[in-house]
C-alpha cells in the first residue's frame, strides 16, 4: 500500500457513530449540565442558610444521639423480631403468589395474548405505587399494627418479584419444554419438568433479594405506623429521646448485616 | 400407518411449507426424507405430532384423521410418537435418569408425576433405555456435562423409555461429528429393526441416507419429488432433488461403523 492511499484510507474511515448521534449526544449532554447547575443554584436558595450551617447542625444532632442508650435494646427485641416477622411473611406470600403470575406474564409460556398483556399490565401499575404510599394507604384501612406493613411489603414485592421472574422465565431454553410437549406431557408436566429445574436456582436468589430489601423496607413502614421496630424508633424520636433511637438505629444496622451476610451467602452457594 | 393425503401447509405468515403432499408410510419402516434446507422437512415431520398443523388434506395416522386432534386426544397420540431432535433437547441442569424418565410423562398422571412417584417399573425401563445405548453408568451426571453424541443417545434412551409406536428424528446427527453421527444412526436403525417402530428421519447428507434408509423421500420447496426405495437412489437421483449438482458437504463421510 503507497502512502498516499493509506491517507486516503484514514479520510475516508468512517467515525463509530453517525454524525446526527453525535450532534444529539452533545445537546442532551449540555441540557443534562444545565439542569444540573439550575438546579444546585435553586436548592442552595431555597435551603435555609445553604450548606453552611449543616456543618453546624449536624454537630448538634449528633451531639444529642450520643452517647446511645443500649440498655433499652433488650426491651425492642420482641419489636425487631415483629419487623423481621414481616418482612418473612410478606417475602414468602409474595414468593408463592408469583409463581401463577410471573408465568401468566411470561410470553413464551403466555401465548395467549390478551392475557399475558393483562397480567403485564397489572404487575406494571403494582410496581408504581411506592412501598411508603402502600402503608400509607393500608394503615389507613386497618389501623396502627403489624397486618398493614404485611399488606404494603406483600404487594411491594410481589411487583418486583414477578417481573424478575417473568424476566428469567423467558431467558429459559424452550428446546426441553418442546421435547415434552412432543412426547404427550400436559401443560403442568412442561412446565414442571421443563421450565422448574431452569429457573430454581434464580427463584431462589430472587426470594432471598427480596427478603434482603423487605427487612430495610419494614422499619421505614414502622415509621408511619405499619408496627414493628420502625415504630419503636419514630415513638422514641418523638419522644425527643435520641439515646434510645441511637442505640435502635445500631441494632437494626446489625440485624440488617447480619441478615444480608447470610443471604449473599446463600444466593452465592445458588448460583 | 401414517397417510398423508393431499397435505398442504400454509404458515400464519403466508409461507407454503407443504403442498400437495401424497405418501403412505407402512409399519416398520425406516424413512429417510432428504432436501435442501427450507425444502419442508422438519415441517413434514412435525405435521406428524401435531407440532405444526397442515391447513389442508388429511392426515391419518392408524386411520384416525389427526388434524381436528385437541386436548387429550392429542396428548394421547403424541404418546405414541416419539422424537428426537439436533440439539437433544434435554433439561441441562438436571440429571440423565430424569431426563430419560421424561419419557414416560404422557403415560403418567400429572400429580404422579410431579410428586416423582413413577412406577417401579418406569424407573427399570429407563434404565434398561440407558443401557441398551450403552449409557447406563451416567445415570446421575447432569445432562450438560456429556459430550454431544451422550446426549443424543440419552435423547434416544428417552424415546426408547416412552414405547413409542413412531420415531420422528429431525435432523438427528447434524450437530455431530462423523463417527458419532454413524452410531446414533447405527443405535436408530438398530431400533427400528429390533423394536419394530417406524422411523423417520430427516438428514441432509446423501451418503447416510443411502446407507441407512429402506426408503428415500425427497423433498423441494414444499413438495415430495421423489419416493422410492433407497435401492434405487443414484446420486443423479439426489441431483434432481436438489436441483443442483452434489457437493461435498453433502456428504457426511467416515462411514467406518463404530
Ligand atoms: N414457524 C414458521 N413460520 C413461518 N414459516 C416457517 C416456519 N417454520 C418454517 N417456515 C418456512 O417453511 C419452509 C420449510 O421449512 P422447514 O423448516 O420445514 O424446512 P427444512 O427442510 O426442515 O429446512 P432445514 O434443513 O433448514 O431444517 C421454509 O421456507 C421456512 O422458512
Ligand atoms: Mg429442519
Amino acid at each position: 500500500m503507497t502512502k498516499q492511499s493509506r491517507q486516503e484510507m484514514t479520510e475516508k474511515t468512517p467515525s463509530i457513530y453517525p454524525v446526527k448521534t453525535k450532534l444529539q449526544i452533545t445537546i442532551i449532554f449540555f441540557i443534562v449540565i444545565g439542569f444540573y447547575l439550575f438546579s444546585m443554584f435553586w436548592t442552595q436558595r431555597e435551603m435555609v442558610g445553604g450548606f453552611g450551617n449543616a456543618l453546624g447542625n449536624m454537630y448538634v444532632v449528633i451531639e444529642k444521639f450520643f452517647p446511645p442508650n443500649l440498655e433499652v435494646i433488650p426491651k425492642v427485641w420482641g419489636e425487631m423480631a415483629q419487623t423481621i416477622q414481616m418482612a418473612i411473611i410478606a417475602t414468602t406470600l409474595a414468593a408463592i403468589l408469583t409463581v401463577p403470575l410471573a408465568l401468566l406474564s411470561a410470553q413464551n409460556i403466555t401465548t395467549f395474548k390478551p392475557l399475558y398483556l393483562i397480567t403485564r399490565t397489572f404487575l406494571n401499575i403494582l410496581r408504581t405505587i411506592p412501598d411508603l404510599v402502600l402503608a400509607v394507604i393500608f394503615v389507613g384501612l386497618f389501623g396502627v399494627g403489624l397486618l398493614p406493613g404485611i399488606l404494603a411489603l406483600f404487594i411491594f414485592s410481589l411487583g418486583i418479584l414477578a417481573k424478575l421472574i417473568s424476566e428469567t422465565i423467558e431467558s429459559v431454553d424452550m428446546n426441553p419444554l418442546e421435547a415434552m410437549r412432543a412426547s404427550g406431557g400436559n401443560v403442568f408436566q412442561v412446565i414442571y419438568f421443563g421450565l422448574v429445574p431452569q429457573v430454581l436456582p434464580q427463584f431462589t436468589s430472587f426470594v432471598l433479594y427480596v427478603f434482603e430489601i423487605n427487612i430495610r423496607a419494614s422499619v421505614v413502614l414502622g415509621l408511619v405506623g405499619a408496627g414493628g421496630i420502625g415504630l419503636v424508633l419514630d415513638q422514641q424520636l418523638g419522644f425527643y429521646n435520641y439515646p434510645n433511637a441511637m442505640a435502635i438505629i445500631i441494632l437494626i444496622f446489625i440485624v440488617v448485616i447480619v441478615i444480608e451476610f447470610i443471604s449473599n451467602k446463600l444466593r452465592e452457594a445458588l448460583i | 400407518m401414517i397417510e398423508f393425503k393431499d397435505v398442504g401447509l400454509v404458515y400464519p405468515n403466508g409461507t407454503v411449507g407443504l403442498k400437495n403432499i401424497n405418501a403412505t408410510i407402512k409399519d416398520g419402516e425406516f424413512v429417510v426424507i432428504v432436501g435442501l434446507s427450507g425444502a419442508g422437512k422438519s415441517t413434514f415431520i412435525r405435521s406428524i405430532n401435531r407440532l405444526v398443523t397442515p391447513t389442508s388434506g388429511v392426515l391419518s395416522i392408524d386411520n384416525e384423521n389427526i388434524l381436528g386432534y385437541k386436548g387429550s386426544d392429542l396428548r394421547k397420540l403424541r404418546t405414541k410418537i416419539g422424537m428426537i431432535f439436533q440439539n437433544y433437547n434435554l433439561v441441562k441442569r438436571t440429571n440423565v435418569l430424569k431426563n430419560v424418565l421424561a419419557g414416560r410423562l404422557g403415560h403418567t398422571g400429572t400429580l404422579r408425576s410431579i410428586l416423582n412417584l413413577y412406577q417401579k417399573e418406569d424407573i427399570s425401563l429407563a434404565y434398561e433405555s440407558l443401557q441398551r445405548v450403552n449409557i447406563g453408568e451416567k445415570i446421575y451426571n447432569r445432562a450438560d456435562e456429556l459430550s454431544g453424541g451422550q446426549q443424543q443417545r440419552v435423547s434416544i434412551a428417552r424415546v426408547l423409555t416412552q414405547q413409542p409406536k413412531y420415531i420422528l428424528a429431525d435432523e438427528p446427527v447434524a450437530s455431530l461429528d462423523p463417527p458419532t453421527s454413524h452410531q446414533v444412526m447405527t443405535y436408530l436403525k438398530k431400533i427400528n429393526k429390533e423394536d419394530k417402530i417406524t422411523t423417520i428421519v430427516n438428514l441432509h447428507f446423501i451418503d447416510m441416507a443411502m446407507e441407512y434408509a429402506d426408503r428415500i423421500i425427497g423433498m423441494r420447496a414444499g413438495e415430495i419429488v421423489f419416493d422410492g426405495p433407497a435401492s434405487e437412489v443414484t446420486e443423479k437421483t439426489f441431483e434432481e432433488i436438489y436441483g443442483r449438482s452434489i457437493r461435498e458437504d453433502d456428504l457426511r463421510g467416515g462411514a467406518n461403523k463404530s
